[in-house]
């Protein structure tokens, strides 16, 4: 669990933890969400891993 | 970001096929594309009878519940490895979807056919886990078919699973696998059946998405043995040729689609049958048969039905 202080968009959020777009979806209060999203302060946001192997 | 079709609020960005979608019309998009892929590539018939492998992950439930969308009824078979939690919170989410679908599951358990779950089975082996679970999962799916009289096995194997595969198999240049990739694979005789893969167009991304907006319950933690697979570090070299080019794993897999189905002909060899089992074998026993003798394992294949709650 991370918490942002400053409103960003999903796309940044992913480029501060350095993860890529291909591989995750994200989702804002239970929505999936695009990288244009600016996220609130408020928002519950989940970082979903797409990416499976073996 | 705006929903291409409806104008309503997007929820997924498509860079390779250059739109963006709500979930409605994701949902229809995506249904559209596997739809497409089964007519295309003539996965199955309506006469056909079909079986869906099912591991509880996002790629097997979104199929399992998209088939029997599409009209195709379709039940499913689990391989439970005995893995601690993650086999048997991943049976829970197949037998919940087998409710939600009202569609049988048969299970069938390492630890009772083999005395012990595959760990253990790939330390007696010599074996790295996860090629002995890939072979072993081969034999059993296809055996579940031919005892039950399924004619067609459909997996839940996605474009950046079959993407991969490949760059790992050119990489190494294994060219016994190099050409045997395919959206289907025909039925060989009787012991045979046939396999098919609809979402081999589809990205990683695309059915994750689909099972979220669907509101599929599945298993999210990874197979243990998966950490540090070769898999993974494809995956995420393709992937970064992919955000900087869009569409590039779809332009790689039919590519080699196209060019794959040529050297098939050109190299596929005769094949006997197993003296064992009846299966379509090189030599005189399939790969399953000659690593159970070796060992001195007899399995007892037998499968489990799990019969969905009443509605």
């Amino acid at each position: 669990m991370h918490t942002i202080d400053r409103r960003v968009t999903v796309g940044r959020l992913l480029e501060m933890f350095q993860l890529s777009r291909e591989a995750h979806l994200v989702t804002s209060n239970g929505t999936l969400v695009t990288e244009d999203h600016m996220l609130d302060r408020n928002d519950r946001v989940r970082i979903v891993r797409v990416i499976s192997g073996g | 970001m705006k929903c291409r079709v409806c104008g309503a609020q997007a929820n997924i960005r498509l860079p390779q096929y250059n739109t963006a979608l709500c979930a409605g019309d994701f949902i229809s998009f995506f249904e559209k594309r596997v739809s497409s892929t089964i007519e295309k590539y003539g996965l199955f018939a309506a006469s056909d009878r079909l079986l869906v492998a099912v591991s509880g992950g996002k790629d097997s439930l979104s199929l399992w519940r998209l088939v029997n969308r599409l009209g195709c009824p379709a039940d499913g078979i689990y391989i439970d490895l005995a893995i601690g939690d993650y086999s048997r919170v991943s049976y829970e989410k197949a037998k919940q979807m087998a409710d939600k679908l009202h569609r049988r599951l048969y299970a069938f358990s390492f630890a009772e056919a083999f005395d012990r779950g595959v760990e253990a089975l790939a330390r007696t082996m010599k074996r790295p886990p996860c090629s002995l679970c890939g072979s072993i999962k081969r034999y059993v799916m296809n055996r579940s078919c031919t005892d039950y009289g399924y004619s067609v096995l459909a997996t839940g194997h996605n474009l950046d699973d079959e993407a991969s595969a490949l760059l790992g198999n050119i990489l190494h240049w294994k060219e016994e696998y190099l050409w045997k990739k395919d959206v289907v694979l025909e039925a060989e005789g009787e012991s045979l059946v046939k396999k098919v893969k609809p979402f081999f167009l589809c990205s990683e991304k695309e059915t994750a998405a689909y099972a979220l907006m669907s509101g599929i319950d599945y298993v999210y933690d990874e197979c243990p043995h998966s950490k540090g697979a070769k898999t993974l570090l494809y995956k995420a070299l393709l992937n970064r040729v992919e955000e900087t080019s869009p569409a590039t794993k779809l332009a790689f897999m039919k590519g080699y689609l196209k060019r794959g189905r040529e050297e098939q002909v050109k190299r596929t060899g005769p094949r006997t049958s197993c003296a064992t089992c009846g299966y379509p074998s090189y030599g005189a026993q399939c790969g399953f048969c000659r690593l159970m003798e070796r060992f001195g394992i007899r399995p007892a294949v037998r499968f489990q039905l799990y019969e969905p709650a009443a509605a």
